[in-house]
């Protein structure tokens, strides 16, 4: 892999301050994200995919604060003093992102053209004429018919689907290289959401646009990205290859992830799921995140696991590799189960 | 826009109409104008000639066609206590109310929106609590205990202000402060848990995200977003201090304006010129309700014209 690197997440870990006491909410990402490519960010609710794009896109606030490790723009830290200048130079114009609620997030009050002009307008320095005849282009490009009539009307006379495709012709306003999806379908209906899938993956055939997209449906993963990181419990478990892991997931929890994916061909099978629910994240036990729902697991994983080589991905397991819910049986893709 | 403003003018005259009959049904029918503004003293043949001079001895319909006519033109009839047309005595004391409502409620608008603000930019910090019980305790204490606690320090002990009265313009400032101390912390408390709340909402992450500095989030966004809530709640304290709040400091101040003119108006049993005050602000207020309207259908695109 020679190409550029952009974005470098650096043993982030990141804290919430709650009345029941300290929540990690992430303890330990590592992310690289390269010039053009596309990484999906996996993981269920509360495992920290969203907070660590957060933590990218400077979106951390009271009562949440990021306690250790870095976050590197090429090879500049945007934390700190020093960092948070350059951070407000990168933030909105190198790194955009969208939100999962499209809904509730634009102004209500704010006309469409005023708020697609305003990052316009601040990061480019154009004027409010500039602004609008380049809004109305992007909203062209992002498929919403009369662009023009649109400049002027409100979000709530749009679609949730059509107030998505603003939230994507905003994040590209201003050119960014990197674009931070977080769950950009889950709130739309099914129909829409392809729609919404393909419209990222020709704007990144298009702008050589990065994409993290935060999901928690493997199937979106499958069909759009390169990389895949799989998050539980705040730490990344799992990295790697789509393909590779999809054929052969290292770690059991990617492993019974990909084994309660319903698929379309299957006729017989019945749902299946991972037992038990994940730690709370005020004081976690020091081993892995995932030894009471493992299958496999020993008194030997009540030490953490170092994320290590296996087979083309990074597992953070000390059996990776082991089919966790078939014992015994070398590793087959999911569907043979 | 235009067919909704006919429309609020329309309502407004039909709450016009609606004030206006209950003036007339209570002045007439529940209490007698005559025997409430001649002396005890008078004679019967003296009622009788007061009677037919203001029409009482004429059917109720034709006494209220002609009330409604006398509304129309603002004719209102004599204040027995001012010996002259009662529309005068209220024009003339009007714009010192306003005046007072203008220095009072101006100062309560300007001072509540920054203190509000930074009463919200750290909520549950030092300065919210302090903003916040500041506030609690501007609100529990009457208007007119604090006017006379001002009057008892600025003029009495420390001699820096006239007690009372109207001149120059340090004759405004005990009634105006006193008047702006209520409305004050009300909005100021609006405007904190408007803020807090809209800081809160989604969009503000999607405007942060863009990368845009705090105080264009605050200037651009949020502050244009609460003004709704923050226009309902000054509208309402404008009503609460013509029709209530200035009765109460003009009397503590003898502030000659139009509350003071009511009272003055109620204990000289001059019904005319308590009439045409009742009338005249019953119209203001109307009018500021209206106002409003149009306002909050300018800001918000998603307020219905019907």
């Amino acid at each position: 892999m020679t190409r550029e690197i952009l974005l470098e997440v650096d043993h982030l870990k990141v804290d919430f301050a709650s009345r029941a006491g300290l929540v990690q909410a992430i303890s330990d990402v590592s992310l690289t994200v390269h010039k053009g490519e596309t990484l999906g960010l996996v993981g269920e609710s509360g495992s920290g995919k969203s907070v660590s794009a957060q933590a990218v896109a400077g979106l951390i606030s009271s009562p949440g604060t990021i306690t250790g490790g870095d976050i590197r723009w090429r090879g500049q830290s945007l934390l700190g003093r020093k960092g948070e200048r350059y951070a407000r130079s990168v933030r909105g114009k190198n790194i955009a992102m969208i939100f999962q609620d499209p809904m509730t997030s634009l102004n209500p009050l704010m006309t469409i053209g005023n708020q697609l002009g305003e990052g316009m307008r601040y990061h480019l320095g154009y004027s409010h004429a500039q602004a609008r005849k380049r809004a109305e282009e992007l909203l062209g490009a992002v498929g919403l018919s009369a662009p023009a009539r649109r400049l002027d009307q409100y979000p709530h006379e749009l679609s949730g689907g059509m107030r998505q495709r603003v939230m994507i012709a905003m994040a590209i306003s201003c050119e960014p290289e990197l674009l931070i999806a977080d769950e950009p379908t889950t709130a739309l209906d099914v129909t829409i959401q392809a729609q919404i899938l393909e419209l990222l993956a020709s704007l990144q055939q298009q702008l050589g646009l990065a994409i993290i997209l935060i999901t928690h449906d493997l199937g979106v993963v499958a069909g759009l990205c390169a990389r895949v990181a799989v998050m539980y419990a705040g730490r990344i478990v799992e990295t790697g290859d789509v393909d590779t892991i999809f054929e052969t997931p290292g770690h059991p929890y990617t492993q019974g992830l990909l084994r309660s994916t319903p698929s379309l061909e299957g006729t017989d099978e019945t749902l299946l799921s991972i037992e038990g629910m994940p730690p709370s994240l005020i004081n976690p036990p020091p081993g892995c995140a995932f030894l009471p729902r493992c299958p496999i697991g020993t008194d030997h994983c009540r030490k953490a696991p170092p994320m290590q080589d296996w087979n083309g991905s990074v597992v953070r397991c000390w059996k990776a590799g082991t089919n966790a819910w078939l014992p015994g049986v070398m590793l087959e893709p999911a569907a043979g189960l | 826009m235009g067919s909704f403003i006919v429309r609020r003018l329309w309502h407004g005259l039909l709450v016009v109409f609606g004030v206006s009959l209950t003036v007339f049904v209570v002045t007439r029918l529940f209490g007698d104008p005559v025997s409430l503004m001649l002396p005890l003293s008078a004679s019967a043949e003296q009622r009788l000639a007061f009677a037919q001079q203001i029409g009482l001895d004429q059917p109720l319909f034709v006494q209220f066609l002609r009330f409604l006519g006398d509304l129309a033109t603002f004719d209102f009839g004599q204040s027995l206590w001012q010996r002259r047309p009662a529309i005068e005595v209220v024009f003339e004391r009007l714009p010192m109310t306003l005046m007072l409502i203008g220095a009072g409620l101006g100062t309560a608008i300007v001072l509540s929106i920054p203190l509000g603000m930074i009463a919200a930019l750290r909520p549950g910090g030092l300065v919210d609590r302090i903003i916040v019980s500041t506030g609690l305790l501007g609100l529990s204490m009457p208007q007119f205990w604090v006017g006379l606690l001002l009057i008892m320090v600025f003029a009495v002990q420390l001699r820096l202000l006239p007690t009372s009265g109207m001149g120059t313009p340090m004759h405004l400032i005990l009634p105006a402060v006193t008047l702006a101390l209520t409305p004050l912390a009300r909005l100021t408390m609006l405007v904190r848990s408007s803020m807090i709340d809209e800081l809160n909402q989604q969009y503000v992450r999607t405007v942060k995200a863009k990368g845009l500095p705090f105080s264009h989030i605050l200037r651009v966004h949020t502050l244009r977003n609460i003004l709704i809530s923050f226009l309902t709640l000054t509208g309402w304290e404008l009503i609460s201090t013509l029709a209530g709040y200035t009765v109460v400091v003009e009397t503590v101040f003898a502030w000659p304006g139009l509350g003071l003119t009511a009272v003055q108006a109620i204990q000289r049993g001059d019904l005319f010129l308590m009439q045409a005050i009742v009338f005249v602000i019953a119209l203001l207020i109307v009018l500021i309700n209206i106002v409003l309207d149009i306002i909050f259908k300018m800001i918000d695109p998603r307020i219905d014209l019907n």
